[in-house]
């Protein structure tokens, strides 16, 4: 059911499970995360955790808090988000569940540039990041290049597999970089690689939240056409939406997404492609849902990370969600399989 | 059963036959002499190139030169494990896309690498150890369950198991493969070391003993794979006129998969995951001879040590320092896979 809102010209349109499904994924996301704050060597208890995050704690806690322990919560969280709005941008551009931007080689690619940056060039902090959104771009053009086909364009499976291709590549040149470096460096390069929120500082957390100021209205903003887009491009025309510029701006506000995530956190793998299908199955609504595939993908990579800190063994959380993901993916397929989809 | 597939029609006449045969016949020929060449190549040229007469007599009248050194403790071994590796990544590639009718299965695809570099990660971790013969034995484990994960995957649904599908779930069970790994290799930075040369793949820095290790069960693989040229070929008419030619699709598809694990997993075990091999060699043999399993799996047994021990070659070549033979053919694999998908009607990808 769909309720609007009106004041004036402007009409919000709105489905009351939407918004509570999405006000309950905000609410495990924040929840996640201050346990996420509260674990550690020091462990914090929630209520705790909340006191000093809105100034009441004592001032030790508040320092491990605020300073220690809150940025990795926060990376954790827009990264999370970073992922499921732009997987949720590509699955529903190549209408295709798994045309999510870690299958397609877009998060090898980013590794791959920030991989060069560690290893070879040296560079620091900022020299990572746009390295890492250099190769997450690279890669994407690269990839739509290989797959277009004049008159048939780009989408459905083919995109996929020459996203596989380009991946399997990728990952070729990423190993291979790793065994030329130094140990201590290459160790740390691999923990990145995996997708990892150890140690990240305001440093990661800030540009990152930088970025999605702009991508995350402009995704929102698409976020109509995009709808209009999955009925299939002459209708879309038909509805007034130009077509082409409108793939061309979601491209680059979903690669732009992509990368910004993985800058932040290493290419932090299935978050993008399960968040979209989990959102659509909580909202059992079809199409982009892009807000909640945001907010699913905040919350998945939180708890991930919560689960990643009470393991027995220091692992990153791209290991837990790399499993997760991949048994989901292998469901997924199953599943689909009887539709006929893939 | 084996014996049943030879009463069937399968050969075209004979009398129009005769000179394609011939002309496979020596196709296969020159290549062979394309073989034998790479090999001297292979001895040759490297970091120290070293005469093709030097060559000679440092192989059969080892004279304690630093040539006769470099020709039979460093080039000899990866020669010989180029021509055995890539003998057995090309017959399996060929056999995996009779089974599958599917011209993009590959190990490195299918997950059958993923799985190999988990259970041999998962021994390194566990045991500590740095002993072939257990590196082979995980990598058999690994390949094994992983083909057959990948397939009961792909094979669900209906449609069954089509080829979009197939590369799918093997990147689905290749990507929990592949956190799991880098879980295992994280644990502590030994496993680590020890992990990252290996998952790069390469025929370099093996010793003889690697290849006797596992060339019985690659020569076991081997004479499988060509036995199942026939059932293979009956398999490709689809699984009903198959059985109403008298072969046994069941029958055909276990041996095949028993071949495949062999041949993939001592492959695996003995330089690491080389991918892409397997999709390229019997891709570029059927576009060549045609899809007769009796030609594609002998051309593909002898071109794919051609083109792998090119790749090792060129790999001593073009960078200072060497470039993994396993990332050579990577990046020559990788844009003949994207083609392939490019050109390939859409109705099928």
């Amino acid at each position: 059911m769909s309720r609007s809102l009106r004041a004036g010209s402007l009409s919000l349109r709105w489905e009351p499970r939407s918004a509570l499904v999405c006000g309950v994924l905000a609410l495990v996301a924040a929840g996640a995360a201050v346990f996420v704050v509260g674990s550690g060597e020091f462990p914090i208890p929630a209520p705790d955790v909340v006191k000093a995050l809105l100034g009441q704690g004592d001032r030790a806690t508040e320092f491990i808090v605020t300073t220690l322990r809150l940025p990795r919560a926060v990376t954790g969280l827009l990264a999370g988000l970073a992922l499921g709005l732009s997987g949720a941008i590509f699955q529903s551009m190549s209408r295709n569940p798994l045309g999510s931007p870690d299958l397609i080689g877009f998060t090898t690619g980013s590794a791959t540039g920030a991989l060069l940056q560690i290893l070879v060039f040296g560079g620091g902090a900022v020299a990572i990041t746009v390295s890492s959104a250099a190769g997450a771009v690279l890669t994407a053009l690269a990839v739509y290049l290989v797959a277009y086909r004049p008159g048939g364009g780009v989408h459905g499976v083919r995109l996929v597999l020459v996203g596989v291709g380009a991946a399997a590549m990728l990952e070729a040149l990423n190993s291979y970089l790793i065994t030329r470096a130094e140990l201590r460096e290459a160790y740390e390069a691999a923990f990145w690689l995996t997708g990892s929120l150890n140690g990240r500082g305001w440093d990661q957390a800030v540009p990152l939240g930088i970025a999605l100021a702009v991508l995350v209205p402009a995704a929102l903003a698409l976020g109509g056409r995009l709808g209009m887009g999955e009925l299939g491009d002459d209708a879309a025309q038909a509805l007034g939406v130009p077509v082409q510029r409108t793939r061309a701006m979601l491209v680059a506000v979903g690669v732009g997404l992509v990368a910004a995530a993985t800058a932040a956190a290493g290419p932090v793998p299935f978050v993008a492609l399960a968040a979209p299908q989990l959102a659509r199955r909580l909202t059992r609504r079809a199409g982009a849902q892009l807000l909640p595939a945001a907010l699913t993908g905040a919350a998945l990579l939180a708890c991930g990370d919560l689960i990643s800190l009470h393991l027995p063994v220091a692992l990153p959380v791209g290991v837990v969600t790399g499993v997760l993901g991949g048994a989901y993916l292998a469901w997924l397929l199953s599943i689909t399989g009887r539709k006929g989809m893939v | 059963m084996l014996s049943s597939a030879r009463r069937t029609p399968l050969r075209t006449p004979v009398p129009a036959d005769v000179p394609r045969r011939r002309l496979r016949w020596g196709g296969l020929v020159l290549l062979a002499g394309a073989l034998l060449l790479t090999v001297v190549a292979s001895l040759a040229i490297g970091a120290e190139d070293i005469p093709p007469a030097r060559v000679w007599s440092g192989l059969f009248s080892p004279d304690g030169s630093q040539d006769a050194l470099i020709v039979q403790e460093l080039r000899l071994p990866r020669t010989l494990l180029g021509i055995a590796v890539g003998a057995a990544l090309g017959l399996a590639g060929a056999v995996m896309q009779a089974l599958t009718r599917n011209p993009l299965a590959e190990p490195g695809l299918l997950g059958v690498n993923g799985g190999a570099s988990l259970a041999v990660v998962a021994v390194i971790a566990a045991f500590r150890v740095d002993e072939v013969l257990v590196y082979v034995w995980a990598a058999f484990a690994g390949a094994a369950g992983a083909a057959v994960l990948v397939h009961l995957i792909g094979a669900r649904g209906r449609g069954g198991a089509s080829p979009a599908r197939l590369v799918l779930a093997g990147a689905a069970v290749n990507a929990v493969f592949v956190a799991l790994t880098a879980g295992l290799m994280l644990l502590t930075p030994r496993t680590f070391n020890g992990f990252r040369f290996w998952q790069v793949g390469t025929l370099g820095g093996r010793d003889l003993g690697v290849l006797a290790r596992v060339l019985p069960f690659i020569a076991v693989g081997a004479v499988l794979a060509l036995l199942l040229a026939r059932p293979l070929n009956a398999l490709g008419l689809g699984e009903d006129a198959g059985r109403s030619l008298g072969a046994s699709p069941a029958r055909a598809r276990a041996l095949g998969a028993a071949a495949v694990v062999l041949l993939c997993g001592s492959a695996t075990a003995a330089a690491g995951p080389i991918a892409f091999l397997g999709l390229a060699v019997p891709f570029i043999v059927r576009a060549a001879v045609g899809p007769d399993q009796r030609w594609v799996l002998p051309y593909s047994l002898v071109l794919a040590p051609v083109l792998l021990l090119g790749a090792d070659i060129a790999g001593r070549v073009v960078a200072p320092g060497e470039l993994e033979t396993g990332i050579v053919t990577a990046f020559l694999g990788a844009p003949l896979f994207m083609l392939m998908v490019r050109r390939g009607r859409t109705r099928d990808l």
